[in-house]
């Protein structure tokens, strides 16, 4: 009995519907590289690694339950206070979310101290509420949030290992690269450690991305008119 | 039976208004009190239920942070019993230099008393050399103690960087001039640059470093040694590497690579609460009574 349920269950959550969203952001919807939502905190979490992973882990559960949340309400969800509504259940989720992280993750809090605030603000979350959830049923739109999650969780992962073993020669707080200050060969790239670097990387993924998918790249919206050729004829 | 009632017509509402049509006033209004009311139930209780454990940890990172700074924190050893074995925290008129006892230390705090105007004093443009603008009339200090000897002294410091207020502590010998270590618990400088402030590297140079000139040339402002015994704090960071071989040496730590406003922030800091301004008079207190009880 339990096992056919589990089967009926299992076909029910991992439907065509449910991958799509699941698998998409990761790569060919990625809301970094191709939406290019979310780019404020990849900037500025991704100097150590521990901190980008535990951002990345936070703003997943919010984007989650948050996109739950609005799809479950939103066919009563008045369009006057629409946005109102989708801020107020995403700032109390985010809340909870940095109380836990303060009761059961001290050090890693103060370190991250106040970007758990500002996902209140991430454009992904508040992006997924109004153009995924708003139209979609729950379980679907919480694995939307989970994928577009994955999508930052893994942008953010790759900066952080560059930013952190360029940086600061080490990864996870554990030495990589022995550093010449240190007696070793290392010299850091002080650039790594400020946030203008993410741009750099986050601009090297995106390109690297593009060139490997070349449908991403967005079309010319308009054409320049060729001076010679165009209007000047008409008379 | 009355419940129910209650319960019935509770129900015959939401089933109206769930049939509005969305954007009628009244379901606008009910669903912004009905969501308003459920995301503050959640948040309150996310908040008070977690509270306790916050606020536990606040206090066993400042205890750490405390006991790091005394040179005993051991890895593993329950942090609690090993504070209030060795501790004592005091409280500290900056005014007189001398202890308060009127007032329970261990429930004051300094950061907090800071931004409540009848327990701050503003601190003059001039002599803000630390940038903080206020700060407490009480400090709250820390006695390492060895039985009943004071085996070092911690004073908590503050002052200005590049992006943001230090907060740490620095502990002295019991002379209240030799530098045992200094540690910064809350600070947002950039990480790698002026974040090393939190270095044990780093920090381990301050060791056996002197805080105030024991001649004239070496202090930052002469002339106004206002009675005190000793003079006026010299110790500050310095551009590079110190030369060991110097005499002033004694007076320098190596500045921060790279974060020449932070380097700069923490010389201030250490040179505003050594002064008359922080714990110069205090310090002398506790030398006098040193002198006293050597003689005795």
């Amino acid at each position: 009995m339990s096992a056919i349920l589990n089967d009926d269950l299992k076909h029910k959550l991992i439907n065509d519907e449910t991958k799509k969203v699941l698998i998409a952001p990761l790569v060919n919807d990625n809301p970094i590289t191709l939406q290019v939502l979310g780019i404020c905190s990849a900037l500025a979490v991704t100097s150590q690694m521990t901190t980008s992973l535990i951002m990345a882990l936070a703003l997943t559960l919010v984007t989650a339950f948050s996109s739950a949340a609005i799809s479950a309400i939103r066919n009563h969800i008045p369009s006057s206070i629409r946005i109102i509504v989708q801020m107020t259940i995403i700032a109390s989720l985010v809340i909870v979310v940095d109380q836990v992280l303060k009761a059961v993750a001290y050090d890693v809090s103060k370190s991250l101290s106040v970007f758990v605030g500002l996902i209140i603000t991430n454009c992904i979350v508040m992006g997924r509420a109004e153009g995924y959830a708003m139209k979609n049923p729950p379980i679907e739109s919480y694995m939307d949030g989970i994928g577009n999650g994955a999508g930052y969780s893994l942008i953010l992962i790759i900066v952080a290992f560059f930013r952190e073993t360029l940086g600061s020669g080490k990864l996870l707080g554990f030495e990589v690269f022995k550093l010449t200050k240190d007696g070793g060969w290392y010299d850091p790239n002080g650039l790594m450690l400020l946030p203008p670097s993410a741009f750099f990387i986050i601009g090297l993924i995106i390109w690297s991305v593009r060139q490997w998918k070349p449908e991403q790249r967005e079309k010319i919206d308009f054409k320049i008119l060729d001076i010679a050729h165009g209007e000047g004829g008409h008379h | 039976m009355l419940k129910c009632e209650h319960y019935q017509k509770f129900k015959a509402y939401k089933d109206r208004i769930l049939a509005l049509g969305n954007d009628s006033l009244e379901k606008t209004f009910a669903v912004a009190v009905a969501l308003c009311l459920v995301c503050a139930v959640l948040v309150s209780f996310g908040a008070v239920a977690l509270k306790p454990l916050q606020v536990y940890n606040k206090s066993l990172d400042m205890k750490k942070n405390i006991l790091d700074v005394a040179g005993l924190l051991e890895k593993g050893a329950d942090i609690d019993a090993a504070f209030s074995e060795k501790i004592e925290a005091k409280l500290v008129d900056l005014e007189t230099g001398a202890y308060v006892d009127n007032v329970d230390a261990d429930a004051y705090d300094q950061r907090k008393a800071a931004k409540d105007p009848a327990q701050s004093i503003a601190i003059p443009k001039v002599k803000d050399v630390a940038h903080i603008r206020v700060k407490a009339k009480l400090a709250k200090v820390f006695l390492v103690k060895d039985g009943d000897k004071i085996k070092s002294i911690i004073l908590p410091v503050n002052g200005y960087g590049l992006w943001s207020t230090l907060y740490g502590f620095l502990s002295l010998d019991s002379d209240g001039q030799t530098v045992q270590s200094i540690n910064f618990y809350d600070q947002a400088e950039t990480p790698g640059l002026g974040g090393e402030v939190v270095n044990p590297k780093w920090r381990a140079l301050w060791k056996g470093k002197k805080v105030y000139a024991e001649s004239e040339q070496h202090a930052f402002d002469k002339g106004s040694v206002e009675g005190a015994d000793f003079g006026e704090p010299a110790l500050h960071l310095i551009k590079g590497v110190v030369d060991n071989n110097k005499p002033e040496a004694i007076y320098e730590v190596d500045g921060l690579a790279g974060a020449t406003l932070t380097s700069a922030g923490v010389t201030n800091l250490v040179r505003y609460w050594m002064s008359n301004e922080g714990f110069a008079k205090y310090l002398n207190k506790v030398r006098t009574v040193k002198l006293k009880e050597a003689k005795s």
